[in-house]
Parts: structure tokens; C-alpha cells; sequence
């Protein structure tokens, strides 16, 4: 994962392309983060006796849980980012 | 997720890209955080996957948050208490 091409370190380095390398890199971690996670919990909540195959409501289930993670995931991130703000203004 | 850790701006030289990078390692750890709240959460607030999210589901994932960010306040409060009152 660690491809910083584009230039000799030790001579000028080419910060930018390196910063947007590396935010590349955090962003394709966190949706592969975020994909494991919920299809854990989209599997727990909508596949009951596995079958040979997904049937129609469990994939409309799949879709629909899907959805509702995301959601989860904003509400949990504005929260914690608030409350972070609000501890650091305590300080 | 990796550590992109500063060494590499200073070996560069480079004050300001190791500051960078520490910022950026920093908002992935945040996320990090945020992922883990959320599996947390939506085991005490999601039964069934709804069309939409009722204000009663969104008002437990928010105190959810809230209470385990006061959790981790008084775990670690109350561990430096035990650990000065004498080697726990």
C-alpha cells in the first residue's frame, strides 16, 4: 500500500502528491472499514437459515439495512464529533 | 488501519508534511472511533432494518454516543483513583 512514487526522497519532496497519496490511501481504508462492518450486521439482521441462495426480502432486507447502517454511521459521527468539540471547549 | 507515522516528513525534512500527516492519522483514528461506536450502537438501537429511521431509534444512537463517551470518562477517572490510592 505504501506506493509514495513520484519523486527522490531526499532531494525536494513532493509533499503534495504525497498528502493526496496518503488521504487516497485513509479514504479506500475507511469504505473497506465501513463494508466489513455492515455486512456483518446486515447479514445477522436479514439472512436467518442460510439457503442456496438470497431470496427476494432478504435482499430487499440487504438494501434497506444497508441504507440504515449509513444513516447510523452519519448520526454516530455528527454526535461524536460534537461532543468532542464540546469536551475540547470545556479545557 | 496503517500509521503513517511523521518519520517519514522528518526524514524528508519536512516539519510541515510531518504535521500534516500527523493530522491525517489522526482524523483516521477518529474514524476508526466512529466505526466501532457504531457497531456498538446499532446493536442496542436497531431491531429491524426500517425504510427510514424513527426519531426514537436516532435519539438512541445519539445518547448511545454520549453515554459510552461518559463511560470511558469514568472508567478512566476511576482507574487513576484506584491506581494512586495504591497499586491496583
Amino acid at each position: 500500500m505504501d506506493d509514495f512514487s513520484g519523486g527522490p526522497i531526499g532531494g525536494k519532496v513532493d509533499s503534495g502528491m504525497i498528502m493526496e497519496q496518503v488521504k487516497l490511501q485513509i479514504a479506500v481504508a475507511n469504505a473497506q472499514e465501513l463494508l466489513q462492518r455492515m455486512t456483518d450486521k446486515c447479514f445477522r439482521k436479514c439472512v436467518g437459515k442460510p439457503g442456496s441462495s438470497l431470496d427476494n426480502s432478504e435482499q430487499k432486507c440487504i438494501a434497506m439495512c444497508m441504507d440504515r447502517y449509513m444513516d447510523a454511521w452519519n448520526t454516530v459521527s455528527r454526535t461524536y464529533n460534537s461532543r468532542l468539540q464540546r469536551e475540547r471547549a470545556q479545557m | 488501519m496503517a500509521g503513517f507515522s511523521s518519520s517519514l516528513g522528518a526524514a524528508a525534512g519536512d516539519a510541515e508534511l510531518a504535521r500534516l500527516l500527523a493530522a491525517e492519522q489522526q482524523k483516521a483514528q477518529l474514524q476508526l472511533k466512529v466505526h466501532g461506536f457504531t457497531e456498538l450502537c446499532w446493536d442496542k438501537c436497531v431491531e429491524k432494518p426500517s425504510s427510514r429511521f424513527d426519531s426514537r431509534t436516532e435519539a438512541c444512537l445519539q445518547s448511545c454516543v454520549e453515554r459510552f463517551v461518559d463511560t470511558t470518562l469514568a472508567v478512566t477517572g476511576r482507574f487513576a483513583q484506584m491506581v494512586q490510592k495504591g497499586g491496583h
